[in-house]
């Protein structure tokens, strides 16, 4: 069983979405190898029925005709319209009635045969076999076995496309984000469909909207893991634009997906649990909508004394050999930002210490410590370090560094 | 004959459900899995008391537990308090914990944890109200952690929350307050050199407490 699909728009992409095997006839023409297709479409009706719903889900306008070899259904999708489906063994008499051009004989060949009175298939399928092999040679039988539906060849098929992405004009511009939604999700499931036949997943996904004002919005979403979950890709689209909105209302939508391997793992019972990988990317996303980006991820210390250096990353790391733990320690509470001080010297020890929500008579105290770094740069550092126990019962540490006094942190 | 069946099938719906007893893991302070035990899978755990109790290092002690028995972590840091050079000091794998830092927004961590509870495959989820003000703190209402204990029942997550008084009441399976036993100032020129900390736990009613010294220098 084959399928001819003859029309305008991305007839290669729709073809792949059904089929490994398809050949880019003309470029108006798409032939796809429709066997085994019934087993998960039912009969040939329901296939040609799932092909145009397709088609008219991402805005082909095409014929669909489908034959048991692949040049009568070329024939039948360039010479009907709409969807034809040619019954085994009757190709001849379905495509009877179509003018002889569409075969595209030799210019020399057509004239022949037009001076013969040869205008439509039916006229070249009637002739003898042998008397056209005398007078027209190879060519003119290839011709009638066109004619009668009875040509037998394998479909020339297309590599693989290496790009896997879609695009989608708009008839008018969408300035809100929950029209756009409707329109990414198409895309989404027809790009998820052609990885999912290829048994392709993706961990990228890169879009472009063209806006009303001539100018480019461009987002790229980077996944840890390879997946297909097409809601999570929705969403995580949706919560991205919603922090990164386009400046203009939205004329034109391309999305490309980066075809990858899906990941193959499988837990083992002694595995400790850990969250899905595109779950816990949607989590994130969704909390990182309200607390802000720089605010979600895994602190990573850097190499450096200035105190509280750090930045921020996620990426979970593997499971180690667990090391040997420590005895509990005495952590301190950062105060962010530091919170300015007055601090009350008697016979120089600090004896006295007010700040936002702090007051108190220094009872104990240890210090100063010195410290100073990065000297050597244009952002250099130094700070005289206290620890005190205060008398509203709490311990904290202090420091002095240009400009004043400040309370770190309070030991807990 | 018809009445016997009902009555078998009635007493099988209607019976008490026990539950079995929820696993418990290590909190990383030897004292305290001694008495209490550790801490109750899937179940809220409140943590409570004053300023410079050793709320948070009993909390960091338990995400270094967590976090080296190969757990990810997440902390819902309210006030933008922790500090990542003391925990990593603590033993606490650092890549192995999401920090979510809440800039003072109660209602920010709320969300947060509700979130990364629903979303499930954490180890430990920790909310962090140490320096919240309790008048903020106490605006959670009850529905919240309830929906909270919820979401963590019969999962393996452990639900920590550490503030300044206990505000999740009934929603918690285990509360412990710590207090300050005393400050450790050593040496000639005088240094911090720890805190003991007592902790006692409140729920389930028997009282049991424990006490460790958090180190401040080894």
């Amino acid at each position: 069983m084959f399928a001819s699909l003859h029309g305008s728009g991305n007839l290669r992409a729709l073809a792949f979405e059904f089929s490994p095997i398809v050949e880019q006839t003309a470029p108006d023409t798409v032939t796809l190898d429709a066997s085994g297709l019934e087993r998960l479409f039912g009969p040939v009706q329901d296939i040609a029925a799932a092909l145009m719903r397709r088609a008219a889900e991402t805005g082909i306008h095409a014929n669909l005709a489908l034959a048991a070899n692949p040049d009568a259904a070329i024939c039948a999708a360039r010479g009907f319209r709409g969807v034809s489906i040619l019954p085994q063994g009757d190709e001849a008499k379905f495509l009877a009635s179509l003018p002889l051009q569409l075969l595209q004989p030799s210019p020399e060949l057509q004239e022949t045969l037009e001076r013969w009175g040869i205008r439509r298939l039916q006229d070249l399928a009637a002739l003898p076999q042998l008397g056209i092999a005398e007078r027209l040679g190879p060519e003119g039988l290839r011709l009638r076995l066109l004619a009668r539906g009875e040509i037998e060849r394998k479909l020339a098929a297309l590599e693989d496309p290496p790009r896997f992405e879609d695009e989608l004009e708009l008839d008018y511009p969408v300035d809100l984000l929950e029209p756009l939604a409707f329109v990414l999700s198409r895309l989404l499931t027809g790009l998820t469909t052609r990885l999912a036949t290829r048994g392709l997943a993706t961990d990228e996904l890169r879009l472009q909207l063209k806006l009303e004002n001539r100018g480019i919005h461009e987002r790229t979403l980077r996944l840890p893991v390879p997946s297909l979950d097409q809601r999570a890709f929705l969403k995580l689209l949706q919560l991205d634009l919603a922090a990164h909105s386009p400046a203009a209302p939205v004329e034109h939508v391309h999305l490309e997906a980066n075809p990858v391997k899906p990941r193959a793992a499988q837990s083992g019972l002694y595995v400790p649990v850990a969250p899905e990988p595109v779950k816990l990317e949607l989590t994130l996303a969704r909390i990182k909508a309200f607390v802000g980006e720089e605010q979600v991820g895994s602190p990573e210390l850097l190499n450096t004394h200035c105190p509280n250096s750090f930045r921020m990353g996620w990426s979970p790391a593997c499971p180690a050999p667990a090391g040997r733990m420590p005895a509990p320690r005495l952590t301190i509470r950062i105060f962010r930002p530091p919170r300015s001080a007055q601090v009350a010297f008697d016979s120089g020890r600090p004896s006295f210490v007010i700040a936002e929500g702090i007051r108190g008579r220094v009872l104990e105290f240890a210090g100063p410590w010195r410290t100073s770094g990065d000297w050597w740069t244009a952002d250099p550092w130094e700070r005289d370090e206290w620890d005190i126990a205060l008398s509203d019962g709490a311990l904290y540490r202090i420091y002095c560094a240009p400009p004043g006094w400040f309370v770190e942190g309070s030991y807990d | 004959m018809g009445a016997a069946v009902l009555q078998r099938q009635f007493e099988s719906v209607l019976q008490w459900q026990v539950r079995p007893a929820p696993e418990l893991v290590r909190t990383g302070v030897s004292e305290i899995d001694t008495a209490i035990g550790g801490l109750p899978r899937g179940s809220l755990t409140e943590i409570f008391g004053p300023a410079s109790s050793g709320r948070t290092s009993l909390l960091v002690s338990i995400l270094a537990a967590a976090t080296e028995r190969q757990e990810i972590c997440a902390l819902v840091d309210t006030e933008d308090s922790f500090d990542s050079a003391s925990a990593e000091a603590a033993g606490v794998r650092l890549d192995r914990l999401l920090w979510i830092r809440c800039a003072h927004h109660a209602e920010h961590a709320l969300k947060a944890t509700d979130l990364l509870t629903q979303g499930g495959g954490f180890g430990l989820v920790a909310m962090d109200l140490g320096d919240t003000p309790p008048r903020t703190a106490r605006r959670i209402s009850l529905t919240s952690w309830f929906r909270l204990r919820r979401a963590v029942e019969n999962t393996p997550t452990v639900l920590v929350a550490v503030a300044r008084q206990s505000n999740a009441k009934t929603c918690a399976s285990l509360m412990l307050e710590c207090s300050r036993e005393r400050v450790t100032w050593s040496g000639g020129t005088p240094l911090l050199r720890g805190v003991r900390v007592r902790v006692a736990r409140r729920k389930p009613v028997r009282e049991v407490s424990a006490s460790f010294q958090a180190t401040a220098v080894e």
